[in-house]
């Protein structure tokens, strides 16, 4: 029974459909795995155990009559920041430990539509706001590969789950590379779509203009999956994009002859370790091998985009954290002597640092006096970001480049230092700033045997040209997924 | 870019409506100065004549059909309120 951890969604919807597995056995498996190994990995901040069960039996039904979906039975796990009705929605933060939503996020909602299981909801940096989910309230969560070692973040609850084996896929959310990093230091496949294909309807909001949500798997087609499955307009976000949704898993197919690979020459920089260089530079001689044409750009704006996106983000993050003031839902401080005192102590006790940080920083750029050389300049550069994207798409259909600078660092290594920890999106921002998809795909090790991933990044809608040479890459590197030993 | 004070940090922090222990607050004003500094970076690009993009996408004028539809339950929307009371949140006297 254990072999069936290992594998993806299209290998289990054939087992399930032809009754040679059992949603509930299945589910019984990874719950029972995630018994013997949460412990050391730390992914999941709310077990779902008894609800899994009974949509594993409903899905089972489902599946007898005939009628199963891409993923019904299928056990997946959801990042906290998604909203699941009754059932706990923290952030991992202290501000909503005991929030249970009276809502399902559309995606959700999607998800029960098809008869999928939910195994949990996984940890994360509180609100999302961090690169190594040590800023989790409750407690961080290890890198499967070494578990001295953060797992990325904010989605690295998520991204260790995937790589754990303790669900087949997750949900994660990405607003500055939140699931393309951990994707890349856990060794799994990662996608944050164009801005507007996914719903945001009950993706508890960090910023706006930024947030996306994106699977997080063990195979590239198992996103395009996902994605399909996920995607769509939905009437409650009026960022969603109003167009029909490709069939994304259909893009898989091997093969790259003709498509042109731009590598942007900003991203192979002083700083970028050896090994992750050495790693993605034997990925695009692979997809060279395949037919690619690698063709030499420039995002001359790179340098400016983790500076233009701390001021966009935290502007945003400052109004969208407004509304934890103690009246509504989640935590209210005890003691306070009138409102004023109320909403600061409630606020002072109920955020951690790192949200405070941000908080603090994007009001004092939204305050009289500040905005235009802050809020406005950092908006215009971002018109200037977005350009260099249009003018380097003219000259090839995808980019290629490293998720992150360098494999996971170790636990506390960053974490008195935030702009430390800042600059380890450096490559991961942009993305999010034009809105484009961008995908972590697993590309190899470090010589200590950490995992390394490459991101393809695609111009706006265009995830299928970005499915077919991610799927090109993994077949072609022949790399099939590696899981961790958890020693 | 000038340094920031610690009276600056307390004026935003009173905006933010947050409170931080003097000690927080030294430490607080020295990494806040130093993230300022970095994203101050920005001053040194031209952007004269430069439209600012506040979303990536070219959405306008979003509309829908006004139909009314069922709304979430008082109960189970003041069941997450720290304290309630007929249906209605519970916060320290204002007026």
């Amino acid at each position: 029974m254990d072999n069936v951890l290992n594998l993806d969604i299209s290998q289990l919807r054939e087992l399930l459909d032809k009754g040679e597995l059992t949603s509930e056995e299945l589910t019984t498996t990874y719950l029972d795995r995630i018994k013997s190994v949460d412990e050391k990995v730390h992914a999941y901040v709310t077990l779902t155990e008894e609800d899994a069960i009974k949509q594993a039996k409903k899905a089972d039904e489902i599946i007898r009559k005939g009628e199963a979906a891409p993923l019904t039975g299928i056990p997946l796990g959801i990042k906290d920041v998604i909203c699941t009705e009754g059932i706990p929605t923290t952030c991992s933060s202290k501000m909503l430990e005991n929030f249970r939503p009276p809502f399902d996020a559309t995606v959700i909602e999607k998800f029960k539509a098809q008869g999928a299981v939910m195994t949990g909801k996984l940890n994360m940096d509180e609100f999302a706001m961090g690169s190594s989910t040590e800023n989790s309230a409750f407690f961080p969560t290890k890198n499967p590969w070494d578990l001295d070692r953060i797992p990325g973040g904010s989605s690295g609850g998520s991204a260790a789950a995937v790589a754990a084996r303790m669900c087949v896929a997750s949900l994660g959310s990405d607003t500055g590379g939140s699931i393309r990093q951990p994707a890349s230091h856990c060794g799994v496949v990662g996608l944050k779509p164009t801005y507007g294909l996914v719903s945001r309807y009950g993706l508890v909001a960090f910023a706006s203009s930024l947030d996306q949500i994106g699977p997080l798997t063990r195979s590239v087609k198992d996103a395009a999956i996902i994605l399909e499955s996920i995607a769509g307009h939905d009437q409650r976000d009026s960022t969603s994009l109003p167009m029909s949704v490709p069939a994304f898993s259909k893009a898989c197919t091997q093969g790259m002859k003709g498509m042109k690979v731009g590598v942007p020459k900003e991203y192979f920089i002083e700083g970028l370790q050896k090994d992750v260089e050495t790693a993605i530079q034997g990925a695009l001689k692979a997809m060279e091998d395949m037919g690619a044409e690698i063709v030499d750009i420039s995002l001359p704006h790179t340098e400016y985009a983790i500076a233009t996106y701390y001021i966009i983000a935290t502007a945003e993050a400052s109004s969208n954290l407004s509304r934890y003031d103690g009246v509504k839902y989640g935590f209210r401080a005890e003691n306070f002597s009138n409102l004023m005192e109320m909403y600061k102590e409630t606020r002072a006790q109920g955020f951690g640092m790192e949200v405070k940080r941000r908080i603090m920083l994007g009001t004092y750029c939204l305050s009289a006096g500040y905005y235009d050389a802050f809020y406005k300049k950092a908006s215009q550069v971002r018109t200037l970001i977005i350009e260099d994207f249009k003018n380097a798409f003219k000259k090839c259909d995808v980019i290629a480049a490293p998720v992150a600078p360098t494999t996971a660092f170790k636990i506390g290594e960053k974490v008195h230092d935030p702009l430390q920890m800042y600059l380890s999106d450096i490559f991961t921002i942009p993305v999010n700033l034009a809105g484009i998809p961008g995908m972590s795909v697993p590309c190899g090790f470090d010589s200590e045997g950490l995992p390394v991933g490459m991101q393809i990044m695609a111009a706006h809608l265009q995830e299928e040209t970005l499915f077919k040479a991610a799927y090109s890459l993994e077949k072609g590197l022949g790399l099939d997924i590696q899981w961790p030993e958890l020693t | 870019m000038a340094k920031i004070t610690i009276k600056e940090v307390e004026h935003v922090a009173h905006l933010a409506r947050l409170r931080f222990a003097p000690s927080e607050l030294e430490e607080f004003t020295s990494q806040l100065d130093a993230i300022l500094q970095f994203v101050g970076k920005l001053e040194s690009l031209d952007t004269e004549g430069v439209e600012p993009t506040y979303r990536a996408i070219e959405i306008v004028n979003c509309f829908r059909e006004d139909e009314v539809k069922p709304s979430l339950p008082i109960e189970k929307v003041v069941a997450n309120a720290p304290e309630s009371e007929d249906g209605a949140f519970v916060v320290p006297r204002i007026i």
